[in-house]
């Protein structure tokens, strides 16, 4: 009866052997597990935190940025104010393309180094024409060329946000003062909304962000501009951190010619309101019915 | 019905079931070296997928343009797959054919198989697959009926539930030697059909509602997955029932595998139709909502990724749509077996990613930026579907043991005073046909 006795022996390398190449092949999987804190994986969706359990998941984030990049930060929740809905401009008549909006987003928001990520694309437009197909992001000369205009695009915090549509968990949704936020500690990845947004507003945190500790903003908020995990989408908040502050978002303010235009749609008084009043006024893809915050005007 | 056994149902379930993992892990040794092969897959799958977890998904070749790419390719794939077993079912059940009758318990296997095989892509996809329970129905933050994605979770878990029912049941049923009784299945039958739509629907419409993209946006997306679906799993059945057939664990006439084929050669052409209608649109047309399309056949801006694919999938299209309609493929099997190969990797390459990937080129600001899927994400990609074929030949290998006759709960009850004896008696059988064929 060496037949059954061999086949036994067979069977019993066979697993032995099959164990040891799982083992071996499960242990990148098992690392990542072990690198996962449980109180960060089973807590609650923000908007079901108590005043206390939020305060407690800042000061862990303020410690967990303290180890990973060696700096003090001071990260806040920060609630939308009453009466106040915001609203964003930009003049494409005198835009000329130099990009100062798009490096002040990537410094105020700590975005990755290695990716130089921004949450503004400006598009290098042909003259005479609204065809995006014919504008190009990656022009290298200096700027305004002749012949061109230029029109950067961010998020349009859409009324009617397909983005916060799609998202399969709640993760993003509209504040009461119309910006779309992303809860990065709710997302799962999924990247649904990136597909869904018609402005390539949103990002995904493909790899862990890189920053230098001296080029770390250390003004922070949840819902903005802290430092994102990786794995987990993220967008332009209207600089939340500061315009909910009364300061101007960092693209506006490093503007040099002026451009942009930003304020409180429910103030009469505001710039924001002047412009929409008594400008012409360009939506982008105003057909999709997204209804953006987000609006191009020209002088005559 | 009486039994000979005196022991509650609920250990007589837990004994079928011990059975059936006996069963899983004893064969020949074709068996083991399939197996073998495919656990070897799938190992380096979950490897490559574990650097991917570890390093982030900049391992893969995705980017912010084209944000989904080879996984969910095969994940919309996979739903088709799934979703075609039912051209088994509605002959069964819905027109009485007797001969399909026989053999529809494989296309149920294969519905379950190709659902873990669509989860698997799903989790590999997320970025942050550690917090999966937020998608759990009242456990996380489940935003239904707003989100297309949860009604593809619903569609999804329910079919596979569904389909692990039907065919849990009916097998359990056979063990016991008794007749199934109609209540218990034949409602979760005919529901089980209105799913397998609804599963390929709801997964169209999450593209098709993309209003900022184009390429998607169009109401001819659903239609077009159905028909798809309707080719690659009747494609990939023949191919099945050819194997199982030449396995000799199951005979059965030729009835079914002709009532599929006749399934396919309307379909074939129907796809190919729908592909032209949409061609025409955006081609004649002109102007920016036909760029993808001409990216997708043609490339643009110097670039051609997606050109090899999308002509090879149309070549072998119409190739398996030719091989369908010649008389030799109605006498020869190894010429529809040809067609099916062929309409099965058409299928893949024109509904993975000749579909998915054109959607983001150009992206929403038009910008041309190309996709071609990494190393790391083939391993993954081989990795699921050998997991999906280890699911798919343990089933059937149980499933038709139990189907047979072979394994019996009888037999089980005679065994106890002598287990080891009787699993020898199960298995002998089964070894002797084998070696016959």
């Amino acid at each position: 009866m060496s037949g059954p006795n061999r086949r036994v022996a067979l069977k019993v390398v066979g697993a032995t052997l099959g164990a040891g190449a799982f083992a071996y092949a499960a242990q990148p999987v098992a690392q990542w597990g072990a690198g996962l804190s449980l109180e960060e994986t089973l807590r609650r969706h923000y908007k079901e935190l108590t005043p206390d359990e939020l305060a407690q998941i800042l000061r862990r984030l303020e410690a967990e940025t303290k180890e990973k990049y060696g700096v003090d930060v001071r990260i806040d929740d920060i609630p939308a104010q009453e009466g106040v809905s915001f609203g964003y401009a930009l003049n494409l008549s005198i835009c000329i393309g130099c990009r100062k909006c798009a490096e002040a987003c990537h410094q105020e928001n700590n975005h990755d180094r290695r990716t130089n990520n921004s949450y503004i694309r400006v598009i290098e437009m042909e003259q005479g024409s609204f065809e995006l197909e014919r504008g190009t992001v990656d022009y290298d000369h200096a700027v305004p060329a002749p012949g061109k205009f230029y029109m950067p695009v961010q998020c349009h915090q859409c009324d009617d946000a397909p983005c916060v549509k799609v998202c399969p968990v709640e993760a993003t949704w509209k504040e009461k003062d119309g910006i779309v936020v992303v809860d990065y500690d709710w997302c799962i990845g999924c990247r649904y909304c990136e597909a869904a947004c018609p402005y390539h507003a949103r990002r995904f945190n493909w790899r862990e962000p890189e920053i230098p500790a001296d080029e770390i903003n250390p003004d922070q908020a949840y819902l903005s501009n802290r430092i994102r995990p990786q794995g987990v989408v993220e967008k332009c908040t209207f600089c939340l951190h500061r315009t909910r502050r009364g300061l101007l978002p960092a693209c506006l303010e490093a503007c040099p010619t002026g451009a942009r235009v930003f304020g409180n749609l429910l103030d009469p008084s505001s710039d924001i309101r002047w412009v929409l009043e008594n400008k012409r006024v360009y939506v982008l893809k105003e057909e999709l019915g997204t209804r953006p915050r987000f609006f191009y005007f020209f002088d005559e | 019905m009486t039994t000979t056994t005196s022991s509650s149902p609920s250990i007589s379930y837990l004994r079928f079931l011990g059975r059936v993992v006996v069963l899983a892990f004893s064969g020949t040794w074709r068996f083991y070296a399939w197996m073998t092969v495919l656990t070897a897959i799938a190992l380096v799958g979950l490897n490559a997928w574990g650097h991917q977890l570890l390093n982030g998904m900049r391992v893969t070749d995705l980017s912010d343009h084209v944000s989904w790419g080879l996984y969910i390719a095969n994940f919309t794939f996979g739903v088709g797959l799934a979703a075609g077993a039912v051209m088994m079912v509605i002959p069964a059940y819905l027109y009485d054919d007797h001969d399909m009758h026989d053999v529809v318990i494989i296309g149920e296997l294969l519905a379950i198989s190709a659902i873990v095989v669509c989860l698997g892509f799903i989790v590999v996809d997320m970025g942050r697959p550690d917090r999966m329970w937020h998608i759990i129905p009242g456990i996380g933050r489940f935003h239904w009926p707003v989100s297309m994605l949860t009604w593809d979770v619903l569609v999804l878990n329910g079919y596979l539930l569904i389909n692990l029912h039907i065919a849990g049941y009916l097998m359990y049923q056979r063990y016991l030697g008794r007749p199934p009784r109609k209540r218990w299945y034949l409602p979760f039958v005919f529901l089980s059909i209105f799913w397998a739509i609804s599963i390929h629907t709801v997964t169209a419409f999450l593209y098709q509602g993309l209003g900022g993209r184009p390429f998607w946006n169009s109401a001819l997306l659903a239609p077009r997955f159905l028909a798809t679906a309707f080719i690659s799993g009747p494609a990939f059945v023949i191919v099945l029932l050819e194997v199982v057939r030449w396995s000799g664990k199951l005979t059965f006439g030729d009835g079914p595998i002709n009532t599929l084929s006749r399934i396919m050669r309307v379909t074939v052409l129907l796809n190919l139709f729908m592909l032209g209608s949409e061609l025409f649109t955006a081609l004649y047309t002109g102007g920016a909502h036909g760029s993808a399309v001409r990216y997708l056949f043609f490339g643009s801006h110097g670039k051609h990724a997606l050109v090899p694919y999308i002509w090879t999938a149309v070549a072998l299209n119409v190739t398996s749509a030719v091989l369908l309609y010649l008389p030799r493929s109605r006498t020869s099997k190894r010429w529809l077996l040809a067609a099916c190969g062929c309409a099965f990797l058409g299928v893949y390459l024109e509904k993975g990613m000749g579909l998915i990937v054109p959607g983001f080129v150009p992206s929403t600001l038009h910008e041309t930026i190309e996709y071609t899927p990494t190393v790391t994400e083939w391993k993954v990609t081989a990795g699921i579907w050998a997991l999906g074929l280890l699911v798919l030949t343990v089933a059937i290998k149980v499933g038709l043991a139990v189907w047979t006759g072979r394994v019996r709960e009888r037999e089980d009850g005679a065994a106890r005073s002598a287990d080891g004896a009787a699993l020898g008696a199960e298995e002998e059988p089964l070894r002797d046909q084998h070696h016959g064929t």
